[in-house]
């Protein structure tokens, strides 16, 4: 069925909800608002402000109590109004959320979704434009799943609405707008499972996100061009389904990598030393990474376009592996 | 001041109504310097709204219609070498303080001429030589650099107080309870201006604050003096301020006002003027006490000025108003080089 990516989301919240009453949304705007991008549009009206809660502006204070809730059997899902303001609750996620399981000895655990928009949309300036994936990932603990598509979406927040542990889920807001088809019925995506969204022999792109359509765009025009490109979205960035993406590469001997996210440190530059640890001998050319440029991003309309990565930078970094400028 | 002083049900504070009082010595030349201040922002913000409809604004655009008086009458009582600082609602703030409307403008459209060189946008205003500190978009994060800027001033024996806008929204949040503490612990001169415009985007006061009828309550609960006004009226915000920031300038530790007011138009340009979280009555109801109504009213009833005063300053604020604009308009993009300048300083 075709729907957007927002619709994706609300369904597998709406579907899950239905199914455990353990399960309740928490966050700004998400009950009568209908979240700040509309993601839980109708929930206040069929579950109700008890499971539909609507916060103060306090991402650490509400974070902090989903996770208290969390250890004492509830399900919470907290709804960040963006990734940006994840950095408030970064305490209780780093220090609490993803720790509490190991420093119980397993005791206790801490089932918790909590996903709002990461990346960039258009000239929000620089403290509402940050990818931060890799800050989450860097972390031991917790899940990290970003998806691309409706149906990956709808399928992958149902897995980690299921999962005991701590998952950041990542959305866009470039995104939720965005249509596709979404497998019918009840279905879910199992967290780690890559999936190759466009198979070809000559280079590998491993993009996630808003980044995968970028790189479908590319390898249709380096098609035309007589360059086959497979295109691997890892969906859930931790854990990283290392085997796809291997396997591809050992296959057209080149990879790049592409992420909105700053370069320097970024999620890239772990995939390409996991690549090369595991495949090194099958690599025809270093590993190309296109990504963010590394300054906070800038209001202005032309340095926001090229702080960010773009069609044409992917098809150059893919050249750039044949030595073509 | 009376620390319990509340608002009366007419909205006015009793400094209010005793300021009117001696309203008959107020010099012509001030408040109609007031009004034109407020009407300078008014027409600014309505032009922004204008400019955001033909996409020359892009991003998050927060208009400040409807909470003139408070940036206006704040402002009027400090020094120019005191430090404001805001939230990402600063427009308002910032032309108050006396930045060129041309060059804000040129910073809505990401223009090089811009304030900030295109590279903060509407929310991220900064003028540091008219000490204006910025405009911050993560709500309560700006609330300790306040009180660091107090700090500062305080350790360099300067005396120089630092005024806070903030709304109500913030309230709530651990930054602002961890600055509120600092500053009354350390005693620093710092004025928090709480703009309480009733609503947080859809969530009205009475939904986000245990405390919702008197959020200077918090500030008190640390010892922080605290004073509710009408902040729809700006010689009343003015006549507060002047002793506030006297008080805090004489060293006697931070102060926090809470000043009522209401924001006309949606949050931001993707919520309408009233969503489903407040009415059009209710919106119409409140607009009744526009901050430039009031003023006019005042003035001419007391003579400070005629209808001709008012047909003046709307051609003399239309006039920089479109100036503005066409600077902005007619100003370059920054180049592209710039987007690596600036990362870290020299
Ligand atoms: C930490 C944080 N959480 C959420 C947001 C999203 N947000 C932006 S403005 C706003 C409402 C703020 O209301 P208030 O402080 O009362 O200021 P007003 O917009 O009324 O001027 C929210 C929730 C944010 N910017 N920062």
């Amino acid at each position: 069925m075709l729907m957007s990516y927002r619709e994706a989301l609300n369904q597998a919240m709406r579907e899950e909800m239905r199914r455990d009453s353990r399960i309740f949304l928490i966050g700004e705007e998400v009950g009568y608002y209908q979240g700040a991008f509309k993601v839980s549009k109708g929930f206040v009206e069929e579950f109700g402000p008890q499971r539909v809660v609507d916060t103060p502006i306090t991402e650490a204070g509400f974070t902090g109590l989903a996770i208290g809730a969390a250890m004492a059997g509830l399900h919470p899902i907290v709804e960040l109004m963006t990734m940006n303001f994840g950095i408030l609750a970064l305490d209780q996620i780093v220090n609490n959320a993803a720790k509490i399981h190991y420093m119980s000895g397993g005791q206790l655990s801490v089932p918790l979704v909590i996903r709002g928009p990461g990346s960039a949309a258009h000239q929000l300036g620089a403290q509402h434009s940050q990818s931060l994936e890799a800050w989450f990932c860097h972390v031991p603990g917790l899940k990290v799943i970003a998806p691309a598509t409706p149906h990956d979406a709808k399928g992958l927040l149902k897995s980690a609405i299921r999962d005991n542990n701590p998952v950041i889920f990542i959305e866009a807001q470039l995104l939720y707008g965005t249509k596709g088809n979404v497998g019918d019925g009840e279905y879910t995506i199992p967290i780690g499972v890559a999936e190759v969204k466009r198979a070809g022999r000559d280079v590998t792109i491993v993009a996630y996100s808003k980044m995968l359509q970028l790189a479908l765009e590319a390898a249709d025009q380096l098609s035309r061009e007589g360059i086959e490109v497979e295109v691997i979205d890892p969906r859930t960035l931790n854990p990283l389904d290392l085997p796809t993406i291997v396997a591809s590469v050992k296959k057209t001997g080149r990879l790049v990598i592409v992420e909105e996210g700053w370069r320097y440190c970024g999620l890239g530059a772990q995939i390409a030393e996991s690549v090369y640890a595991a495949a090194f001998d099958y690599l025809d050319a270093p590993i190309q990474r296109v990504t963010g440029e590394d300054v906070p991003m800038p209001y202005s309309r032309p340095l926001e376009d090229a702080a960010l990565p773009d069609k044409a930078r992917v098809i150059e970094a893919v050249k750039a592996l044949y030595g073509v400028q | 001041m009376n620390e319990t002083d509340q608002m009366n049900p007419s909205g006015q504070s009793s400094s209010a109504r005793l300021f009117i009082m001696i309203m008959p010595n107020m010099d012509r030349v001030d408040v109609l310097f007031l009004y034109r201040q407020m009407l300078l922002i008014r027409r600014f913000e309505e032009k922004s709204a204008e400019m955001y409809a033909l996409a020359k604004i892009a991003g998050f655009l927060h208009l400040y219609i409807g909470e003139e008086a408070i940036a206006v009458g704040t402002i009027a009582a400090l020094r120019p070498d005191d430090y404001a600082i805001s939230a990402y609602r600063d427009h308002g703030h910032c032309l108050a303080r006396g930045s060129d409307p041309g060059h804000v403008m040129a910073e809505l459209f990401g223009k090089a001429t811009g304030l900030c060189q295109g590279k903060g946008g509407s929310m991220h205003l900064v003028d540091a030589p008219r000490r204006f500190m910025g405009g911050y978009a993560i709500v309560g994060g700006h609330i300790p650099l306040a009180t660091g800027l107090a700090f500062a001033t305080k350790y360099q024996k300067l005396d120089l107080v630092t005024v806070c806008f903030f709304g109500e929204g913030a309230i709530p949040s651990g930054q602002a309870h961890e600055a509120l503490n600092l500053a009354a612990l350390w005693k620093l001169p710092v004025i928090f201006v709480c703009e309480n415009n009733r609503y947080g985007m859809g969530t009205s006061a009475e939904r986000a604050i245990a405390l919702y009828a008197d959020v200077a309550g918090a500030a008190r609960s640390y010892g922080i003096m605290a004073e509710r006004i009408d902040g729809m009226d700006v010689l009343a915000v003015r006549d507060v301020m002047r002793k506030v920031v006297e008080q805090v300038r004489g060293g006697k530790g931070p102060f926090f006002i809470e000043a009522m007011t209401y924001r006309f138009m949606g949050h931001s340009m993707s919520d309408p003027a009233h969503g489903h979280y407040r009415t059009k009555e209710e919106v119409e109801e409140h607009r009744k006490r526009d901050p430039l109504l009031l003023l006019k009213e005042t003035i001419l009833s007391t003579d400070l000025g005629t209808e001709a005063d008012f047909i003046q300053l709307e051609r003399e604020v239309g006039e920089v108003v479109t100036a503005a604009v066409k600077f902005a308009d007619e100003s370059p993009f920054p180049v592209l080089s710039e987007l690596y300048n600036d990362v870290l300083a020299e």
